[in-house]
């Protein structure tokens, strides 16, 4: 049965040199479907990785009690004194969220810059920053420095320009980088000077505090509750940027299995119909086959074979041309606290793979009908070519 | 015993509504080594008739015993295999696949045993060479001639030596010369090699090489002729 299959798919495959144009359609068909689901889930991947880079479990996010996001949050310097005099709070920033209208670089149309004030234990809770170019601002003076997702999205926020904020001109300082997290979407600047500036004096949205161990954050939560003088929520970072992405990331991981279904449906139609045609060129050939003693099992086989073949080589060239086209891709896009997020498409080999079973999917379906139909004809009618 | 025997015979196929009786009550026997001609107008049910004595298709009514065997009682894949074994096909348009040269297309039947590759191609080109086509292994069928593709379907034909060939219109496809060389061939195989052959064919001078002469009319027996 084996060296059946094994024979008659070799005859198939020797036969698809005088079928390369309506093979191809498979190849084309499947490879713009792959393509196209691998590119839209390596966005939502991205997206995903980006908000998920910033979290880390030692670290968490202190917000007004009913708060889904910093820019909704707020906090007085009582409840800051308080959460910062816990013992399991071993470093603690305040810090002010907000957004500001800046161009764009691509069409110049203006978009939410996130602008983070912070303390300076900022950058000892997140030792993931780092200064790649210029330096840091410096405490009181009207300075920034931008990450580089920013500067690569915003006009006029790359090192040594200027900015204006609220009738007030900022110097931007420096570039940072954050391991490709959210926060190089942002411009960050001394928390007192932003402040005084945006007139939030002595108040912020939120802290950012690194805690003890990962276990304390349940410990304060519950602190906070029992605290009449409280009224705060502790989320871990992790579960907090997982928040904010999860809704953008549905909807992008939803848009991109709608436009896969309908191609898909289109391409199963280009596979079924190019794989009938192939079956109908070669009905006398196959019933021939079958009349001298060969199975219809292998006759389904060899079909099925060739379709997935082709499906597979489809699947590799769509998922070449997402890798290839868009991996590392940076673009932005609005985030759950209504600034713009700069992230990189993410074309993971999880991706590739997920990519070619849908191939290999669509491909099954597209060679089954036609086999079967090849295998179930009469060898007196097939022999006749009709 | 005669190598294929049918006994109250009927075919008929439904199209649409509409019930075609195609072949109805044929009894016949056929000796082990016969020369056999099929002749009748078209319509008459010789192509049906072959194709039930091949294990091709299937009687509506009565039993097709061929070598021993009722074909009845066997399963598709058992018919196959059966077919494999034991009958060796000859059609009018040759039936060779395009992509194999001459020794593939021989050597196609004998995939099905467990000969090794060496020994199928030595019994291929053997099998080519008593067809006179010993060196022609490497053409394809584009390369070869009417004739030349039609010997090669013979060679195909013989080489897992099965006892019975069935030939249906073996040289309607071709001009009178070459089809007398086709008809002498297949008078080789059958009185030098032993081979049972049974032709289905619409030229009086082909039938005249068999030994004996059936005419169907309208799905019937109407006339044994030596």
């Amino acid at each position: 049965m084996i060296g059946q299959v094994f024979q008659i798919t070799l005859l198939s495959l020797r036969n698809l040199p005088s079928r390369l144009g309506s093979s191809s359609v498979i190849v084309v068909g499947i490879g713009g479907v792959v393509g196209v689901l691998v590119a839209i889930l390596a966005m939502a991947k991205g997206f995903e990785a980006s908000m998920s880079r910033a979290g880390q479990p030692d670290r968490a996010i202190v917000m007004r009690g009913g708060s889904t996001s910093e820019l909704s949050s707020g906090m007085g310097p009582g409840e800051m004194a308080v959460v910062g005099s816990w013992s399991e709070v071993t470093a603690a920033s305040g810090e002010l969220y907000l957004v500001a209208d800046v161009p764009k670089r691509s069409n110049q149309s203006l978009a939410n810059l996130a602008i983070r004030g912070v303390e300076q234990d900022a950058f000892e809770i997140r030792p993931e920053i780092s200064i790649v170019e210029g330096r840091s601002f410096v405490t009181g003076r009207t300075e920034m420095i931008a990450g580089r997702g920013a500067v690569a999205e915003f006009e006029g926020v790359e090192t040594g320009s200027t900015i204006e904020l609220r009738n007030s001109t900022w110097t931007i300082v420096g570039m940072f980088e954050a391991d490709g997290s959210v926060y190089e979407s942002e411009v960050w600047a001394d928390l007192a000077t932003a402040q005084s500036i945006f007139r939030r004096e002595g108040g912020v949205s939120s802290m950012r505090v690194r805690l003890a161990s990962p276990d304390a954050a349940d410990v304060l939560s519950q602190r906070m509750e029992d605290d009449p003088r409280l009224d705060l929520t502790l989320t871990g970072e992790d579960e907090y940027f997982k928040s904010q992405s999860q809704q953008l990331t549905t909807l992008i991981e939803t848009f991109g299995y709608g436009v896969a279904a309908i191609m898909a449906v289109g391409a199963i139609f280009a596979a079924l119909n190019t794989m009938y045609t192939a079956v109908s060129a070669r009905t006398v050939e196959i019933a021939t086959l079958r009349a001298l003693g060969f199975g219809g099992m292998p006759v389904v086989a060899s079909v099925v074979i060739e379709a997935l073949l082709l499906a597979l080589l489809g699947g590799a060239v769509g998922a070449a041309v997402a890798y290839f086209g868009f991996n590392g891709w940076t673009v932005s896009t609005l985030g759950g606290s209504f600034s713009q997020v700069a992230f990189d498409f993410a074309v993971t080999p999880e991706l590739l793979v997920f990519g070619i079973v849908w191939a290999v999917g669509l491909g099954l379906v597209g060679g089954m009908f036609p086999a079967v139909r090849a295998a179930r004809l009469p060898i007196t009618t097939a022999l006749r070519g009709e | 015993m005669p190598i294929v025997s049918l006994k109250e015979v009927a075919k008929s196929y439904r199209k649409g509504r509409e019930v075609i009786d195609v072949l109805d009550g044929i009894d016949l026997d056929i000796e082990e080594g016969d020369f056999l001609a099929l002749m009748g107008p078209s319509g008459s049910g010789k192509t049906t008739l072959l194709n039930l004595i091949g294990g091709l298709d299937n009687p509506t009514e009565g039993s097709v015993v061929v070598g021993g065997q009722t074909l009845g009682d066997l399963s598709g894949k058992g018919l196959a295999r059966w077919r494999s074994r034991n009958i060796g096909f000859v059609f009018q348009f040759y039936n060779l696949l395009p992509v194999l040269n001459a020794l593939r297309n021989v050597e196609l039947p004998l995939l099905l045993t467990n000969l090794s590759g060496a020994q199928r191609r030595k019994n291929a080109q053997t099998a080519l060479t008593i067809v006179g086509l010993g060196d022609r292994a490497s053409h394809k069928p584009g390369e070869l001639s009417g004739g030349q593709q039609q010997r090669v379907a013979i060679a195909r034909a013989i080489v897992a030596d099965p006892a019975l060939l069935v030939c249906d219109e073996p040289t309607g496809d071709l001009d009178r010369e070459t089809a007398e060389e086709i008809l002498d061939l297949l008078g080789i195989l059958n009185r030098e090699h032993g081979k049972t052959v049974i032709m289905v064919t619409h030229d009086p001078k082909a039938a005249d090489h068999a030994s004996h002469i059936l005419h169907l009319d309208k799905g019937q027996l109407v006339e044994q002729a030596a």
